[in-house]
């Protein structure tokens, strides 16, 4: 069975390393231990492997946590593994998707379509267990020598300087310290490092508890994301249903605020729900979970040399696909900074950007999640009456179908941030400095077809200058990345969509920072303005 | 564009009227459901965010207004 495949893959032994042999002023000296092998974690250390540092990763188990847990992958996040090398896998064990449909009752209200453009080299969303994906992280990690991964290896003490950190770490074979130059935390939203800097974790828990199950079913359901408000099959409340790898489906269910959380988990109670919702019995439990909703974040992403990053910095409700996914904009965001400081190409400041942009980001999820949450679970009756107008306004108005609230999905975030030189030409489109690049497809010299993506990824994943060639290529400074589309052995715009996507014209060029996200874009690119923006972008000046 | 509150009907009592039967022969609950959907369908007409709030900000006004005065008839 596929599923007990994947399990077994998932254990890990523990082995010693020289480093638990070493005490005192002996300790051994890292410039970054990351705490936490999830998503985040494993995805930070590849991304700084890649970039040449040297990482080591502790986690306090020896397996990949049970449960398919996060499902849906944003296209960003895609992007992202596509640059550390783990895309296609993920991509070909997922299950692609970009449509959702709404109920309302036991009719239609309506459907959305997330990516409803052709050109884009991946999916809106794939959905995969979050055990494949860390399977598959993991296999990554084995290939890279600049990663250390050391299971079993729990921190139990953090002592902060201003040049580093002391851990304490405890192992089946006793405790041992390391001092690291940056501790990134990616130790999960009950992270112990968070309570080990004294930080606080506010925010909002709703009330309403939700019931997960994973079922195991032949089914022939479209692969779309269903959601329901008010279904036959359970009666005033919400429910999901998505499809996930190897006949899975993802079940979620709202349940009253009074229920009893253990006897709802029984999987007696569980089976009726299902049953009355799938019309049949013919499937098996791979997962039972109940919780509530809660969306918090810290006040300060950094304490010194510590760095929090996804659900150790920020909670948010699920219905959005905005938790795992935030994580990893986390990592892209993070790596090349740290990268820059620990090469003392750019100053310690420049991880304040980091905060800045990605604590803006978890405000935003947390907005946007709450108030899908807030639509699904009503608090007031007044609100609750709300929510009736516009569903029933839905049937037969276009503005009614777009104030139902069935979740809205994971999207970059667009950075309001120091990193950006402001526009200074006109523009009627195009991804502007703070928001994200824009894959499209164009032809090589040769004929094929490559997207914009790959083509970064070819450049090195770092600061890159994209251009729509005008004559001349423009002069980059050293170590800068050039994509060249049109102008004489340029990459040939064939479908227009490079072009149309970033309003370019003859001498337009974007500079992209090496997370891929607009930094400064010109209509003619003179190399004191490229600078200026290079060294604002790199948080040198 | 800033929220209006210059006459814009040229028969109010029609308009006022109108509403008023809408209601008419309506539980409490009913006029209640009634009023949600048509806040909805008219904030949608209005289009824009800012008059939406300008709007909500003189309408609460008036109910504190309204609460304070039968606050000091009771003192």
């Amino acid at each position: 069975m596929a599923a007990n495949t994947a399990q077994a893959k998932t254990q890990f032994g523990y082995r010693r390393h020289p480093d638990q042999d070493r005490s005192g002023a002996n300790v051994a000296e890292h410039p970054v231990v990351v705490v936490g092998a999830g998503p985040v974690g494993l995805s930070l250390a590849i991304d700084l492997a890649q970039r040449g540092q040297r990482v080591v990763l502790l986690d306090d188990a020896d397996r990949i946590g049970e449960g398919s847990r996060a499902i849906c992958f944003s296209k960003r996040s895609l992007e992202f593994w596509d640059r550390l090398g783990v895309g296609d896998r993920m991509v070909e064990k997922g299950v692609v998707w970009s449509v959702g449909k709404i109920f309302h009752g036991a009719s239609q209200l309506y459907q959305f379509n997330l990516l409803p453009e052709e050109g884009h080299k991946r999916p809106a969303f794939i959905n995969l267990q979050q055990f494949y994906a860390e399977a598959y992280l993991v296999d990554r990690v084995e290939q890279l020598p600049e990663i250390d991964l050391r299971w079993r290896n729990k921190v139990i003490a953090l002592e902060s300087r201003n040049d580093g950190v002391t851990l304490t770490i405890a192992t089946p074979e006793g405790a041992y310290q390391v001092r690291a130059s940056f501790v990134v935390a990616c130790d999960g939203a009950r992270s112990s490092l968070r309570q080990m800097v004294g930080a606080d974790f506010a925010g909002q828990v709703f009330e309403d508890q939700f019931l997960i199950a994973d079922v195991k079913m032949t089914a022939a359901f479209p692969t779309e994301r269903w959601f329901w408000f008010d279904p036959p099959f359970h009666a005033g409340r919400s429910a999901l249903l998505h499809r996930q790898p190897d006949d899975i489906w993802r079940i979620d269910l709202q349940l009253n605020p009074d229920a009893d959380p253990v006897a709802e988990k029984q999987p007696e109670n569980v089976r009726p729900r299902i049953e009355r919702m799938l019309g049949h019995d013919k499937f098996e439990f791979e997962w039972i979970s109940l919780y509530k909703f809660q969306c918090r974040r810290m006040a300060r992403f950094i304490h010194g040399r510590v760095i929090f990053a996804g659900d150790s910095a920020h909670q948010v409700s699920p219905f959005g696909a905005r938790g795992a996914n935030s994580g990893l904009e986390d990592a892209e965001n993070l790596s090349w900074k740290l990268d820059r400081v620990l090469r003392g190409l750019s100053p310690e400041s420049l991880l304040e950007s980091y905060h800045i942009e990605r604590s803006a980001a978890a405000d935003e999820n947390i907005r946007e999640s709450t108030r899908s949450t807030d639509f699904m679970a009503p608090v007031t009756r007044q609100e609750a009456r709300l929510r009736q107008a516009v569903l029933s306004l839905a049937e037969d108005t276009e503005f009614g179908k777009r104030m139902v609230n069935g979740g809205r999905l994971s999207v970059p975030s667009i950075y309001d941030t120091p990193l950006s030189s402001s526009d200074r030409d006109d523009w009627r489109g195009g991804p502007r400095p703070g928001a994200s690049m824009l894959d499209a497809p164009v032809t090589e010299q040769g004929g094929g077809t490559i997207y914009l993506t790959d083509v970064f990824i070819e450049q090195g994943t770092r600061f890159t200058l994209l251009e729509f060639g005008n004559g001349a290529a423009v002069d980059v400074p050293d170590g800068v990345g050039t994509i060249r589309i049109g102008g004489e052995g340029g990459l040939v715009d064939a479908q227009g969509l490079a072009g149309k996507r970033y309003d370019a014209e003859p001498g337009t060029a974007y500079l992209l920072r090496p997370d891929g996200y607009v930094a400064a874009r010109f209509r003619n690119a003179a190399r004191p303005a490229l600078d200026a923006a290079l060294a604002r972008a790199a948080g040198v000046n | 564009m800033a929220l209006s509150t210059s006459s814009n009907f040229a028969k109010p009592d029609d308009a006022f009227r109108a509403i008023v039967e809408a209601h008419r022969g309506l539980t409490e609950a009913q006029s209640a459901d009634l009023d949600a959907a048509l806040v909805l369908v008219l904030a949608n007409h209005i289009g824009d965010l800012d008059v939406l709030r300008e709007a909500i900000a003189l309408a609460k006004r008036r109910m504190l207004d309204a609460s304070q005065q039968q606050q000091q008839q009771q003192q």
